[in-house]
């Protein structure tokens, strides 16, 4: 007869399960999230005004921290900076609504979706001849020295990641449901005739919202690049978790983008520590296609609630 | 208040309207009756700007507004509460109406509120629900509630009465009547002609694109051949 286990179990396993092990995927998790939770509250803007999923999202990021490292290497102090990181990334934010959907007026929310990959596809190559090919990285806000927390380590740069994705959050809570501003986007989304009637500028709240997303993704990019590190191409990875994320969360709702992008964050990061690091895309997309089975509005979607 | 001279629009290659002139007065209350598929519509849609007018004038008290776009015909103070009640489904009523003063922001918009809400009780009640779940009358009080929160000196009305049971047709009808004394003038469009005859001033017979007859709203009423062919008496 073979002999019994040891009385408990796995936990006395040399892999067994430890809190801080559990502490220090939980803070790596939560960094990696809230990027994504920026890109998604990146998509739901455009998504929000104008039904097009932004395939160009990811480049916002990229542009962010690729234009803050070049600025930064020519001698400009870092926050100058990255004000101009943001700053220049809405400008090609508008300029894509402008020059690319705008001119397609007209055209299916299928036909500017298809647009935006393009726009994507182009930004990339554009960073690339511009800037070049290499990893860069750029200094911390607050230094490089870990907090101990029960065990886990986590860097002050994803404290900033992580209050930079509640701030952009809490901005874009108030702007959609308390401004005027905000409920025409959302009016122009639902009805754009009927937006139009009432005398909202149509055409203005889409490149209101594609600025908005632009400085969303800029600041995320901003302020990941210390820890994960910037190229050309990083952008298209974070476009599909954001989106990801945001389909999660319910496309549409701020704080569904918010949930939905840490849970990507984390269902990643506890894959790579528990399973291994091959299988934490696959998993991540496996649990939100289980979830979109059980739930097609996504955690916090409102259903499509129509009248005909 | 509102003349239209020689207004065509297109859809395509297809022409819809073929050089409509109309003209409405300051206080009037004007329909404009025909069969389905007649253009008017496209006639109101041209007025307010979100079709465009292929050839054509349309002047707004006194000043040329062809090339101008809808929501700054709005601005202006032309409203049009368009046909199939188009609100905005994922907003409250109370956001809808809001968004109708969207280029106001001062006290009258409170006092405009309880105006509408004393038109159309229902609506208070049902305030804070999503509009999206109000009964088709409820809704098409909402987009002229709506509309008329934009502070207009003219009403475009897009077949205010479709689809509704004849009780709300009687109690719509019976607001845009009242509207006289806001000294809102009204352009109603109307495939319900009789009802829509019987409150207005004056009325235009539309027919494949085409005003083929016009005059003071009984005349019409009494005249045979519109009788017989739009009031089905």
């Amino acid at each position: 007869m073979a002999p019994p286990p040891p009385n408990n179990g796995r936990r006395t396993d040399r892999q067994g399960w430890h809190m801080s092990e559990f502490l220090q995927f939980l803070f790596s998790g939560i960094t990696v999230g809230s990027v994504y939770a920026l890109v998604a509250l990146g998509f739901i803007l455009i998504f929000n005004a104008s039904g097009v999923v932004n395939f160009a999202q990811g480049e916002f990021v990229m542009l962010g921290g690729m234009i803050t490292y070049f600025t930064y290497a020519a001698g400009v102090p870092l926050a100058a900076a990255a004000v101009f990181a943001i700053v220049v990334t809405c400008v090609v934010g508008v300029a894509l609504n402008k020059l690319a959907i705008e001119p397609a007026r007209g055209a299916s929310v299928v036909a500017l979706i298809i647009i935006t990959i393009g726009a994507s596809i182009f930004l990339r190559g554009l960073a690339q001849v511009v800037f070049d090919k290499q990893l860069h990285r750029f200094p911390s806000i607050s230094g490089d020295d870990p907090i101990a927390i029960g065990g886990a380590t986590i860097l002050p740069q994803s404290l900033w990641i992580v209050g930079g994705a509640l701030a952009a959050f809490l901005a874009l809570y108030l702007f959609f449901a308390r401004t005027l501003t905000g409920k025409a986007v959302v009016a122009t989304a639902n009805n754009k005739l009927a937006a139009q009637l009432v005398g909202i500028g149509t055409n203005n709240m889409m490149t209101l919202s594609f600025a908005l997303a632009a400085a969303v993704g800029a600041l995320g990019g901003v302020l990941m690049t210390p820890i994960t590190l910037t190229s050309y191409d990083v952008g298209l990875t974070l476009a599909l978790k954001g989106f990801a994320g945001a389909i999660l969360g319910g496309m549409g709702s701020p704080f569904g983008a918010l949930v939905g992008g840490l849970l990507v964050g984390l269902i990643e990061a506890m894959t790579a520590g528990y399973i291994s690091s091959e299988y934490k895309d696959a998993v991540a997309f496996i649990v939100i296609l289980l979830v979109l089975f059980v739930m097609p509005n996504g955690l916090f979607g409102r259903s499509a609630l129509e009248r005909v | 208040m509102l003349q239209v001279e020689n207004l065509s629009s297109r859809y395509g290659r297809i022409e819809v309207l073929h050089g409509v002139d109309l003209e409405v007065y300051s206080g009037e209350i004007v329909s404009v009756v025909g069969a389905n598929g007649a253009g008017k519509t496209t006639l109101l849609k041209c007025l307010s700007g979100v079709q465009p007018a292929s050839g054509g004038k349309v002047h707004f008290r006194g000043e040329d507004i062809s090339a101008r776009p809808a929501h700054r015909r709005t601005a202006l103070g032309l409203a049009q509460a368009p046909e199939g009640r188009q609100i905005f489904t994922n907003l409250s009523v109370e956001e809808n109406l809001r968004l109708g003063a969207y280029l106001f922001n001062d006290d009258r918009i409170a006092k405009d509120m309880d105006e509408a809400f004393r038109l159309f009780p229902i609506l208070k009640e049902r305030r804070n629900t999503s509009a999206g779940g109000l009964s088709g009358g409820q809704q098409q009080m909402l987009a002229v509630a709506r509309a008329l929160m934009s502070r207009p000196s003219c009403l475009l009305l897009d077949e205010p009465s479709m689809g509704l049971a004849p009780k709300l047709v009687e109690q719509i009808l019976d607001v845009v009547k009242n509207l006289r004394s806001l000294e809102v003038t009204v352009l109603m469009v109307e495939q319900n002609a009789l009802a829509a005859l019987a409150i207005s001033d004056r009325g235009y017979v539309m027919e494949t694109g085409r005003i083929v007859m016009s005059g003071p709203a009984d005349e019409l009423i009494a005249d045979k051949g519109v009788r017989e062919a739009y009031l089905g008496i």
